[in-house]
Parts: C-alpha cells; sequence; structure tokens
C-alpha cells in the first residue's frame, strides 16, 4: 500500500534537476528607478509550469516544513502541473490567507526555498514565484477559491490590527465558524502592507483584493479605531461583549539615534517618511494632499541595513534623489534585509556605505538639513545577536552633504494598549508578554502575536503568529473558559 | 464616513463643526484632539477638541481655513460627511484644584482652552480667562469661555473689541497683582512663547498645548516630533501639554515651517478651482458611503 499522492510531473527526478530555475521577469532597473510600478512583473504560465516542473517531489519536503505557515507547497506545485490554478490558489488558502501578499514579500531564502533539495546542489525551485502566481491568476481571473466555513458559534472575537498577523488570524477564525471584528486605527486597512511596504514592492491594490476576500467570507473591519484610546480592550470585552481578544499592533514607536541635529527638517524616520510616501501617497502630490519634504535632486541618506531601510532607499530614488545611499554600521554580510532587496537597490543604483555610523546632523540657519558627520567603524567582538558588534575608529569622522536623511534604526513597542489594559503583563522592553506555544497573555481571554511580541520581524512570522493565535483562540472559546465569561457577563447585564 | 450634524461660523475664517462620532464622543477629556482626513485624496491633520456630547454622540471642533485641508474643511456644511475622523488621541489636560488658574488664550486658541477651563473651574480653581485676537471679527467663543470664567478679560490688536493690547501685557498685570498658581496658554507659537518667557522666571506652573505636525497620531511616525528639556517627545503621545518653560519654540517653529513650499503650492491650486474641488470631495464621499453600503449588504447576505 502506498499514498504517494499521483503525480502531473511527466519527467524522470534526474531530468527535473538539470531544468534550470526560471528568472522571473523584472521591469528593467534604470526604467524601475524611476517609477513606482511593481518591479517583479511574475511569472507567465508557461513559466510557471517549466519551474514547476523542477520539483523532485521529496517525500519529506523540507519546504513545508520551512513554512512557518506549512503551507502544502508540494501539492500546490502538482495541482499547478494539473493547470488547476485555482485548485492550487485554494489549496494555498487553506494555510496561508495571503498568499498574493507572502509570495512577494517572504523572506524565502530563509523559509520554504532553504528547504528545498535542489537548493543543496544547485538553485532551490521558486517557490515564492509560483505562490504569487497561483493567487494573481485567482484575482486576475475574478475567482476565489473560498473554503467552505464551520456552522456560526455565536463566539465573537475582536482583532486589534488589521496587519498580518490580524488577516491570518481572521481568515482562520471566520473559517471555524466564529464572528470577526477587525479594529484599525489608521483610515486604511492593511497596517504594515499598507503604510510600510511601498507599491512597486506590493501593489496596494493586491492588498485590497485580500481584505475584500476576507470581507465577503464575513469578517467585519472597522477603521478609525485607537484600542486604547477610543475605546479599551476591557470595554470590547466587558460592554461590546466580545469573548476573546487578539492583540496584533505591530511594531510600534520608532527608534531615533538621539544624535544632535535630529530635529533639522529633512531628518525622518523610516515609519514617517514611508508612511507620507505609502499610505498618503505623497508621491503623488498634488494629486494627493500629504505632502513630503522634497527628495529631487537631493541627497538622501538612509541609516540603517534592514529591509525597510531598503525599501526607503529605494522610494527615494523614486522620488528623483540625485543620489541615494545605505549608511550602515556593520558589513554587508550582516544586513538583516533580504539579499534579493540589496540586489534589487544595488541595480538600481543605491549606494552602499558600509561601516559608518551618523553622531550629528548639520543643519543651515533655517533648520534645514545640509549634512552629516559620520564615524568609520570596525568589526569587533559578537554581540546579544551574535553579530560582531562595530566599534568607532577614532580620529575617523568625516562629513557628507545630505539635504534628506532617513533613519531606519527599527522600533521599540507603542505602549497605548499596555498602558491601558489593567492585568496585562509586558516584558522588560515593553512587548507583551504572552505563552510561546498558545500566544495567551496574562489576561483571561486576550491573547497576542506578530511584533507587539516579538518586536520586529517579517510578515510571514506575524501572519503564523496570527493562525497560532485562532488556534488557540478557537480552544479557548470551546474551553469552560469561554463559557464562564458569558456566564458572568450575564450576571453584569 | 462620519456626518457633520451642523455648522456655525463663529469668528471671520473660523467655523464650528459638530460631528457624529459616537465612540469619541464617549471618551474625550479637555486638551484631547482628533485627527481628520477629508476624503480619499487628502492629509491628515490634527484638531483640538471643543466639546462633546455623548449623549448626542457629537464633537465639536473649531477650525480656522489656513492651509488646503482646513479651507476646503470650512467649505462644508451639515448634511456634508468626513471621510475619517479618529480620536480621541493625546493626553487629556492635567485638572487639578491649583487654586488661581489662567487661561491665556489667542483666537482660535480659545476654542481649545474652554473646556480644560471649564474643567478647572469644576476642580475648584479660580478660573481667569484672558481671550485676545488681532481684532474684533477673530475672537472665538469668548462668550462660552466667560461663562466658566470667574474673570475674563477680551484684548484685541487693534483695540476693536476689549482693551487694546497684547494678551501678555494682562497676564503680566494679574500675575503683579495677585498671587497666580497655574497658567495655561493655547494659541500662536509667538503667543504661547511670549507667556512661556513671562512665567518662568517666576516659577508659575505654566502649559502650552502643542501643534505640531502630524500624521498618525499614536506614536508610530515621530513626525511631530519637539525638543523639551532637550529631550525629543512626541506631541501627540506625550502631549500635547508640556511645560512650557521647557519647550524649544524655535524648533517648534523650524519644524511647522517644514512644508511651506507645498502647502503654498496646494492652496494655489485650490483657489484656482474651489468649486471643483469641493465637488470633487463630495462626490468622492458619497461614493464611499455607497460602497460603503453594498459592502454591508454583501455580508448581510
Amino acid at each position: 500500500m502506498t499514498d504517494k499522492p499521483v503525480s502531473h510531473n511527466p519527467l524522470p527526478n534526474k531530468e527535473r534537476a538539470k531544468l534550470p530555475r526560471q528568472r522571473v521577469p523584472e521591469q528593467e532597473p534604470k526604467i524601475r528607478a524611476h517609477n513606482f510600478q511593481e518591479v517583479n512583473l511574475g511569472f507567465p504560465p508557461e513559466m510557471a509550469r517549466r519551474e514547476s516542473l523542477r520539483c523532485i517531489e521529496c517525500p519529506k519536503p523540507g519546504c513545508i516544513e520551512k513554512c512557518p505557515v506549512s503551507v502544502n507547497v508540494r501539492a500546490v506545485i502538482d495541482l499547478i502541473l494539473a493547470d488547476n490554478y485555482l485548485g492550487a490558489a485554494s489549496k494555498v488558502r487553506e494555510d496561508n490567507a495571503l498568499p498574493a501578499i507572502t509570495g512577494r514579500v517572504c523572506p524565502v531564502e530563509d523559509q520554504c526555498e532553504s528547504g528545498c533539495v535542489l537548493g543543496k546542489k544547485g538553485e532551490p525551485v521558486g517557490i515564492a514565484y509560483l505562490e504569487r502566481f497561483v493567487a494573481d491568476w485567482e484575482r486576475e481571473t475574478g475567482q476565489f477559491g473560498s473554503p467552505v466555513a464551520a456552522p456560526a458559534t455565536g463566539r465573537k472575537v475582536a482583532l486589534i490590527g488589521s496587519g498580518p498577523a490580524s488577516l491570518a488570524c481572521a481568515g482562520d477564525l471566520i473559517q471555524m465558524g466564529h464572528q470577526v471584528h477587525v479594529f484599525e486605527a489608521l483610515h486604511e486597512l492593511g497596517g504594515v502592507l499598507v503604510y510600510g511596504i511601498p507599491e512597486f514592492r506590493l501593489p496596494k491594490e493586491i492588498v485590497h483584493h485580500e481584505i475584500n476576500v476576507l470581507r465577503r467570507r464575513g469578517v467585519v473591519f472597522e477603521t478609525n479605531v485607537v484600542v486604547g484610546k477610543t475605546v479599551t480592550i476591557d470595554e470590547l470585552m466587558h460592554e461590546e461583549c466580545f469573548d476573546a481578544v487578539f492583540i496584533a499592533t505591530g511594531a510600534g514607536l520608532p527608534r531615533f539615534l538621539n544624535v544632535c541635529g535630529e530635529h533639522f527638517s529633512g531628518v525622518y524616520s523610516a515609519n514617517e517618511f514611508l508612511t507620507r510616501v505609502n499610505l498618503m501617497r505623497a508621491y503623488r502630490f498634488p494629486e494627493f494632499d500629504e505632502p513630503l519634504y522634497p527628495c529631487k535632486d537631493c541627497d538622501v541618506i538612509v541609516v540603517g541595513g534592514g529591509n525597510t531601510a531598503m525599501d526607503a532607499v529605494r522610494s527615494a530614488l523614486r522620488l528623483g534623489a540625485k543620489s541615494a545611499s545605505i549608511y550602515y554600521r556593520r558589513t554587508e554580510k550582516e544586513m538583516p534585509a533580504r539579499v534579493e532587496e540589496v540586489h534589487h537597490a544595488k541595480d538600481e543604483g543605491v549606494h552602499f556605505k558600509m561601516l559608518v555610523n551618523p553622531v550629528e546632523f548639520l543643519g543651515d540657519e533655517k533648520g534645514n538639513l545640509t549634512a552629516v558627520k559620520c564615524i568609520r567603524q570596525e568589526l569587533g567582538e559578537p554581540d546579544d545577536s551574535g553579530r560582531r558588534s562595530p566599534v568607532p575608529i577614532k580620529g575617523s569622522e568625516f562629513v557628507a552633504p545630505c539635504q534628506v536623511a532617513i533613519i531606519a534604526a527599527g522600533t521599540s513597542a507603542n505602549p497605548l494598549i499596555q498602558s491601558t489594559t489593567p492585568g496585562l503583563t509586558t516584558t522588560k522592553h515593553g512587548y507583551i508578554s504572552a505563552n510561546e506555544e498558545t500566544l495567551a497573555t496574562s489576561k483571561p481571554g486576550v491573547f497576542a502575536g506578530g511584533d507587539i511580541v516579538t518586536g520586529g520581524a517579517t510578515v510571514i512570522l506575524a501572519m503564523g503568529a496570527g493562525r497560532k493565535a485562532a488556534k488557540s483562540i478557537n480552544e479557548y472559546l470551546k474551553s469552560s473558559h469561554g463559557v464562564g465569561v458569558q456566564a458572568e457577563k450575564a450576571v453584569i447585564n | 464616513m462620519f456626518p457633520i450634524v451642523a455648522t456655525r461660523q463663529v469668528a471671520r475664517g473660523i467655523k464650528l463643526f459638530e460631528i457624529k462620532v459616537p465612540r469619541i464622543a464617549k471618551k474625550q477629556r479637555p486638551g484631547q484632539f482628533v485627527i481628520v482626513r477629508l476624503n480619499d485624496t487628502g492629509e491628515r491633520i490634527p484638531l483640538t477638541l471643543a466639546d462633546a456630547n455623548p449623549e448626542a454622540g457629537t464633537i465639536t471642533i473649531v477650525v480656522q481655513a489656513i492651509g488646503k485641508t482646513t479651507r476646503l474643511l470650512n467649505m462644508l456644511e451639515a448634511g456634508d460627511s468626513i471621510l475619517d475622523v479618529v480620536g480621541p488621541l493625546g493626553k487629556p489636560s492635567e485638572i487639578d484644584n491649583f487654586g488661581t488658574a489662567v487661561v491665556v488664550s489667542g483666537s482660535v486658541g480659545s476654542a481649545m482652552a474652554y473646556p480644560t477651563a471649564r474643567e478647572l473651574k469644576r476642580a475648584g480653581n479660580k478660573v481667569i480667562s484672558i481671550v485676545g485676537a488681532r481684532s474684533k471679527d477673530l475672537l472665538v467663543l469668548e462668550d462660552d469661555v466667560r461663562q466658566v470664567s470667574d474673570e475674563t478679560y477680551i484684548l484685541t490688536d487693534d483695540g476693536t473689541a476689549g482693551e487694546k493690547g497684547l494678551v501678555t501685557k494682562k497676564l503680566e498685570e494679574l500675575v503683579e497683582a495677585d498671587k497666580v498658581d497655574y497658567v495655561l496658554a493655547c494659541g500662536p507659537v509667538p503667543m504661547m512663547r511670549a507667556v512661556a518667557n513671562m512665567t518662568a522666571p517666576k516659577k508659575i506652573k505654566t502649559v502650552v498645548s502643542l501643534n505640531s505636525i502630524m500624521v498618525d497620531g499614536t506614536g508610530m511616525c515621530g513626525g511631530c516630533r519637539v525638543l523639551v528639556n532637550n529631550r525629543s517627545q512626541f506631541a501627540c503621545v506625550d502631549g500635547p501639554e508640556f511645560d512650557a518653560s521647557q519647550v524649544n519654540f524655535d524648533v517648534l517653529t523650524q519644524r511647522n515651517n517644514m512644508y511651506r513650499e507645498q502647502e503654498k503650492k496646494s492652496i494655489e491650486l485650490l483657489q484656482a478651482s474651489l468649486e471643483a474641488e469641493l465637488t470633487k470631495l463630495r462626490e468622492s464621499n458619497r461614493r464611499h458611503a455607497c460602497a460603503l453600503e453594498v459592502t454591508l449588504g454583501e455580508v448581510a447576505q
């Protein structure tokens, strides 16, 4: 007896491994450096098929193991080979509520593709491109593979924030038959997917589509609600009768460098710069009202080496910067940004200055930024994160002219919810403490996940947390705890 | 979508709005603000709450037409809607029985000062209000302020109403004549700076409400950062009220001028097609309202 599924791949395994990885079509670097349209153009069907043919169908697929939400990659690829794209999309959606998004922004070289056997000798299967292909096909043909939901349970769950953790959680909870109400502080849904990640990497239209799919499945969204200010968690549970709450409010407050001159006009946090450009569409000023300090014909520097820094520097380039540079305090090897993003930035003409750290911003008499004073550094002993920490070289200071500087040095926890929710325990850095397995917080019925628990991480990890929370919340609602909360409420009412 | 239920012209270029936002009406405290976005191409701007009616679910804001958004907003009437209103944001005013509290306000600042003055009075303070403006037709809510104050002084730069002169001159007289325990200043930056300079040497607890440029209003972007006691503070979450003696007003002024060029351009474009812009706003908000109904209908099915 064998449960090996029927394969639609006509090629013997030896032939498959010989096939070259398909190169996804991209906009030319010189052209794309001046527009906000998407860089990657995605696979056409014949390329998706050719890439799918490369999968050798491992009995224990490493790709699935390495995926934070355990997408059944092998089954998806076989459905593509069977020309059943809608089926493939539904298969992805069983585990991943946002395939068109993860297919674009997942750090796949550390996840699914790092588990691919082909990667050991050559290049792994382009899993993200395939995922994106089926999701785009689904959207572009106006179909959507909606799984059938469980019968209604009558239980209400409040999700705080509408970023990836919350959306993934919403997808699972609605599937389990619960009522789901998502609260968003900003005017637009999607969290970091709309305020943080630029249009050229993740078009807003795709985020809106995924949200509309959730809406059609019954998820209720309410914008302009700052939980902790507009309404508190306790009010949601006791006055608005939510049986459980999932806090997924994201990364929070921008970190500045705390050096002199950081208040000069032209110095931005990456959060503000990207929010103005992405959420507020400042790159389309004056058609859109939100202004941005001019980048055109300016020298723009971005301090940091993560994906946020890459997004900011590539946005600056598209806004017409004369030069756009990354200033990073370690070396390229330690940069936390995705390899693909760094490559894209380099192709587009971004300069990379390594082992430098700003010590002061300089401005003119009007308070406009004119230059940055930096010190050169060398790598010393490894720090807590295992990365070698930079040590300043005495007397190596230099001044570089710049009119716009963007600080992408990470974020710290926003205390809005923690400070207004009695009984909610936080870590010493102010993040919400949650059980690693269940994501339950110290407060009964309240769960938390994503960046507000872990600190700044990735979209897919946040989605993994959202799914984990949905499972725990479901169990909580089924258990006597949930009933207890209901009974208590009946007494209060 | 948030409907405007009533409007009233309170001074030249200054208009009062009552807007239906039940969640904010229920939660707001004096000193807090909201952020509004008029339509889907609009910018986000902070506006201080002047009042609220929790039973009716309405909030009151008083808006001076200065930039594109405020000019456009002031053309709206009851029956129109605002696409986004979020809040209440910022920390509420510190209310305590200080003793004698002087509330100094300039023009539209009086609308922000009014609810705090009222609460200070309720808390047992002797409230003295100084309401100033360049001219009589720019005085805002002086009668409302008078009703919640033990003493009220009106001052105009040109002497067309009340006494002629600056609010700081009156404040100085009061401070010389009697013991003042607390001062709150709301209004233009030069006025708040002058108040701070006047009371600092006398060690009178003085608070100013800062009007920096904001985007999200929840601490996420840091655009509203101000230097207070040489440390960076976010007006949206650490403020908007700060100890006046510690505020760096130069940096506040500089940062508030950061988008001067773009603001000028926006206003020019608006003036060139005022009616068209207003129609565009109304139409896009109507479209949003319809889209919302359709989605809700789909969900109900």
